[in-house]
């Protein structure tokens, strides 16, 4: 076996100066009739032409990305990464080292994570980011939770443009805190005015932006209604590549940002690991969750790095910690800052430039359809149609055609029958206009 | 020995690195994009109209920067991290080739379930694994860390109690535990109360006995637990805690002791997580990410949360809504199904151990654990005598009336070239060094690591406290002001202000 | 002014007429190592004795201060918001964190005085 290092003379020798005759003795303490004889029944080991061999049958079921025209978004997107951020991360230092507890020698994770949060904060428009929490949907719920530590009040409002999934990881976590959470209905006409939702109880108003509908709006009046009631803005991020081209959440008066960073240095990956961004204004800091990095001196009175402010984590607090968090997506978020990097503010808005241009013909194009209905006034790289025919029927033909047309409305609103026919398209820039013909083609055909 | 000043502040191969945003310049970028070509605007009155603040650097900069940081950091690929708690295994760079294969890697979580049955196959393989490594009947793979498996675990148990109408309000956590244990009971809504241990390191079942009642919910046990040692009264644990109406999770961060010997379903055990990135070998990555899954007795299996993967004949479905199925979720831990990338690593490195492999894995990680265990029981505070599992714990009181502390202790190490041991860490014992090699430590490399901590305990006894305050001496940074930090944070890069004009 | 009082959970008191001031004592700052942060209560908020009013932060630990006796707090130390190293620096005098209005003299009598609380110290160590 390749990972073990012990060969059996060794173990021998070691047993002799431990002083016991054989490796079971040491499980001395575990009840014998809980202690397996023999290996459990599964295969026994394996050497990695037979390993690659097993999980490529795993791969070779499945159509992905890269093999065919793609459009689907809802939370996860498609975008490139360039050659040297897969590079870069898998440098031993970085794959293999651990969370940055003994900061004289993880200067390099620190620098980096200093530096992405230096970014998120630019990004958002806010003052302070936190090292990264698992994804933007717990990012979400975290930010609920914090909203109601800050303001002492318990009711939480979700915007009905916001994720499914994140609503429901809000919603679930605010349950199980006793908190009191107020749904507003899907809002696929882009007609909603959450500043209805907002009473003397309320800790926050989360909204999306682009919506889940793609939807692009300035939530500046909406976070004036909030403060004036004494309440917290959230607005939460999908697609962190629209702050290329849009306006940040902290111009708009955010409190909070909530959002996730997959589309930045992170391959969709069927959902997971993701990258959770969490920035918040200077003076909610103490009630922020997550790791936090910060700049300090050494002895010798040289700049550096540690982690800090950790009396609000639950390695010192436990249960009277803002979170029970103990990683952060460290590797995650390295990727998404190699990637920011290397766009530059130049790049980004060159990207983000790109996105909306593919989507807005793309938008054009399908709209021109017949029966096909563009819902969006605004949008950035994600729309909504409403076709003549039920959209998971369409979503299905088309993947029989090898197309992966988007993602219909009944997948994230599987109760609201009046988005059956709803289908969320993205073009990105890996979209080309060969993929934009086939769709536009294959759903012309599907729909006749 | 003369120290010789350089101009740059480099020192050979040590390269000191600015921040990206001290090495801006204007319009720079290291990525070519095509232009977007003529496009109507569609993006309305929100769009952005101030420029982001973000520098702008070319490739051969950013690769560079990377780099030279790169080398600033210890890695388990360049040495031991012999950190009780963690299992800092060796990362398999197979698993870094699995995770990256088209057909997983470019998979769209919301694609047409048809599309991505092989995806779902992977999930339910690895729920195979974990459940006959666990003997246990189901698992909610959903949860994106321990801790967070810990806190889906609970809302499993309180759910299943509200459903048979006997919500209860306490949870009971082992004064050994780790910290996410008491945090995620008080996310569940809990009150949390400490079960002390016992003089022999373990649980102490009178206390806990005395404790149970019908408003205790579950009773949080570590296994073994964070002093390295087997709670062997489990069996009688579980069976108090089952009369008393409640459930037992178990933090199943110390699993590496028992893989493929032990198997926690066989204890009592209701809800266990297990940390994919312990003791199935996915990267730390400087952090994260992880998973942690959670295996699931048949009482808690019907209110696992959304979403999951069921077989239907030979397909698999994903289930997303409580409709879909007879069971009871209780709600949604995650965006989409949960860390797939780090399922494939470790489904990669689970098909490579085998059952024997595992098996043969754990025996070596206790072996290792009780040979530095003798190797330093002499000389250093051994805090509970006899042998340990997977870990051994020592305490500060052989470095009494030496002025020297265990962090001082630890950063003298650090000048060995060696992460040193998690510190402070059980809370049950003062100034805890707790010690946990792993499997894929050498012989060679456990001496290594024996020999300096014990060259190291002779000068704390020759009390040469300066030479300890001072450590570590070799690294990039010597000791950092974290007081400073603390009281005057500075938690990013903010442009300087600008000079004002000569008057 | 009268000696100080103590608590065993290392909080001193100082009487004043019908106002005690409250803090830490030097024993607790050196067991916390460099406080980074205090969090102070509301002037005019009410406590039973006992009843957690403050927090007290290091760079590795937090400790919960509790109010020793029962009373509506009527001032807090502003100066430690920019300053809390003072509770390193003098505990039992810059140091202070809150004054409390005592609403039951009564319970000063519970609490231990200076050579009971160094015998208590001596216990612990």
């Amino acid at each position: 076996m390749r990972y073990l290092p012990l060969t059996d003379e060794d173990r021998r020798a070691m047993l002799a100066t431990i002083g016991v005759g054989r490796i079971e003795e040491l499980y001395r303490g575990v009840p014998k009739a809980a202690l397996l004889d023999k290996p459990v029944d599964l295969p026994n080991h394996a050497g990695e032409i037979e390993v690659e061999r097993r999980i490529g049958t795993y791969a070779r079921r499945n159509l992905g990305a890269s093999s065919a025209p793609f459009f689907l978004g809802a939370g996860n997107y498609f975008h490139h990464v360039p050659a040297s951020v897969d590079h870069l991360i898998q440098r031993s230092e970085y794959l293999t080292s651990y969370t940055p507890y003994q900061p004289e020698i993880s200067q390099g994770t620190l620098q980096a994570l200093f530096e992405f949060q230096t970014q998120v904060a630019l990004i958002t428009g806010m003052e302070i980011a936190n090292a990264s929490m698992y994804d933007g949907a717990t990012a979400c719920a975290e930010a609920a939770l914090m909203a109601c530590r800050v303001t002492r009040r318990d009711r939480v409002a979700l915007s009905g443009g916001l994720h499914p999934h994140y609503r429901d990881v809000t919603a679930t976590g605010a349950r199980f805190m006793n908190l009191d959470i107020v749904a507003l209905p899907a809002d696929a006409r882009g007609t909603e005015d959450a500043r209805v939702a907002i009473d003397d109880d309320t800790a926050c108003v989360i909204v999306q932006n682009p919506d889940v509908f793609g939807r692009v709006r300035d939530y500046s009046s909406l976070a004036a209604a909030c403060h004036a009631k004494g309440a917290l803005l959230v607005i939460v991020v999908n697609e962190i590549v629209s702050l290329g081209a849009v306006m940040s959440p902290g111009d708009m008066g955010a409190d909070i940002v909530a959002a996730e960073g997959q589309s930045l240095g992170n391959p969709m990956s069927f959902g997971g690991p993701h990258v959770g961004l969490f920035a918040v204004r200077e003076k909610f800091l103490r009630q922020m969750p997550g790791r936090l990095c910060g700049e300090t001196v050494d002895a010798d009175g040289k700049r550096g790095w540690v982690l800090t402010l950790s009396t609000r984590e639950q390695h010192i607090r436990r249960e009277k910690a803002t979170s029970n968090i103990c990683t952060n997506s460290g590797l995650c978020a390295l990727a998404f800052t190699i990637h920011l990097t290397l766009l530059g503010e130049a790049g980004f808005t060159r990207l983000a430039e790109v996105n909306h241009a593919k989507a807005s013909n793309l938008a054009k194009t399908l709209a021109g359809l017949k029966g096909v209905e563009l819902l969006n006034d605004t949008f950035f790289n994600e729309f909504a149609l409403r076709l003549p025919k039920n959209a998971t029927d369409a979503v299905e033909e088309l993947a029989a055609r090898g197309i992966l047309a988007g993602v219909p409305g009944a997948r994230l609103f599987p109760k609201e029958r009046d988005l059956e026919n709803l289908l969320l398209v993205t073009a990105t820039e890996m979209t080309t206009d060969e993929d934009m013909e086939r769709l536009a083609k294959g759903l012309a055909e599907v729909l006749k | 020995m003369t120290i010789r000043f350089t101009t740059t502040g480099n020192r050979g191969l040590d390269l000191e690195e600015k921040l990206i945003f001290e090495q801006d310049k204007a319009g720079r970028t290291a990525v070519d994009l095509p232009e977007p070509g003529s496009h109507e605007n569609r993006l309305g009155p929100a769009r952005r109209k101030k420029p982001i603040g973000l520098p702008g650097l070319s490739e051969p900069q950013v690769v560079r920067h990377y780099v030279r940081m790169s080398r600033n950091n210890y890695a388990i690929d360049a040495g031991i991290y012999p950190l009780g708690s963690c299992t800092m295994k060796h990362n398999p760079r197979l698993n870094e080739k699995m995770a990256r294969m088209p057909g997983l890697a470019d998979l769209h979580p919301l694609q047409p379930q048809s599309s991505v049955q092989g995806a779902f196959a992977l999930m339910n393989e690895l729920a195979h694994w974990l459940m006959t490594l666990t003997g246990m009947p189901a698992v909610a793979l959903s949860p994106a860390a321990g801790a967070h498996g810990e806190l889906t675990g609970l809302m499993t148990i309180r759910a299943a109690l509200e459903a048979r109408g006997d919500a209860r309000k306490v949870v009971l956590v082992a004064e050994s535990a780790h910290g996410t244990n008491p945090a995620s009971a008080h996310m569940c809504g809990y009150e949390v109360e400490s079960i002390p241990g016992d003089e022999r390191g373990r649980v102490d079942l009178m206390a806990l006995k005395e404790r149970l009642g019908p408003d205790v919910a579950a009773f949080m046990i570590t296994n073994p637990n964070t002093c390295g040692l087997f709670e062997d009264d489990i069996a009688e644990i579980s069976a108090a805690v089952h009369d008393a109406g409640g459930f037992v999770y178990c933090d199943g961060a110390n699993f590496n002791a028992i893989v493929g010997r032990v198997r926690p379903g066989d204890l009592g055990v209701d809800a266990m997580h297990l940390n994919l990135h312990k003791t199935f070998s996915t990267p730390h990555g400087g952090g994260g990410p992880g998973a942690g899954p959670v295996v699931l007795s048949d009482a808690l299996a019907a209110f696992a949360p959304l979403p999951f993967v069921v077989k239907d004949g030979e397909t698999f479905r994903l289930v997303e809504t409580e409709d879909e199925s007879d069971s009871h979720p209780y709600g949604r831990m995650k965006g989409f199904h949960g860390q797939f990338g780090v399922f494939v690593r470790a489904l990669s490195y689970m098909m490579s151990m085998g059952a024997d492999g595992l098996r043969q894995a754990s025996g070596d990680a206790v072996l290792n654990a009780n040979y530095l265990r003798e190797r330093l029981q002499n000389a250093l505070s051994l805090s509970y005598p006899g042998p340990c599992m997977h870990e051994v714990l020592f305490d500060d009181r052989f470095l009494a009336d030496t002025g020297i502390s265990t962090l001082d202790f630890a950063k003298a190490m650090i000048d060995e070239g060696v992460h040193p041991m998690t510190m402070y860490f059980p809370l049950v014992v003062h100034g805890a060094f707790l010690i946990e090699p792993t499997e894929t430590e050498s012989r060679a490399s456990l001496d290594q690591l024996a020999d300096l901590m014990l060259g190291l305990v002779a000068k704390a006894k020759a009390k040469e406290v300066e030479f300890f305050k001072a450590s570590p001496t070799l690294t990039p940074r010597r000791r950092l002001d974290e007081t400073r930090a603390a009281r005057s944070p500075v938690l990013r890069w903010t442009p300087p202000a600008p000079k004002l004009a000569a008057e | 002014m009268a000696a100080l009082k103590y608590t065993d959970q290392h909080e001193w008191v100082a009487v004043e007429g019908d106002v005690a001031t409250v803090g830490i004592t030097d024993y607790a700052q050196g067991q916390l190592g460099d406080v980074v942060f205090v969090e102070l209560p509301e002037e005019g908020k009410a406590f039973a004795i006992g009843d957690q009013a403050a927090v007290v932060e290091s760079v590795k630990a937090a400790a919960e201060v509790y109010a020793p006796i029962s009373g509506e707090i009527v001032e807090v130390n502003e100066a430690l918001n920019d300053k809390p190293e003072l509770v390193n620096e003098d505990a039992t005098g810059d140091g202070w964190f809150f004054k409390i209005q005592i609403d039951d003299e009564s319970e000063l009598d519970s609490l231990m005085d200076a050579k009971e609380y160094k015998e208590f110290v001596k216990g612990l160590e």
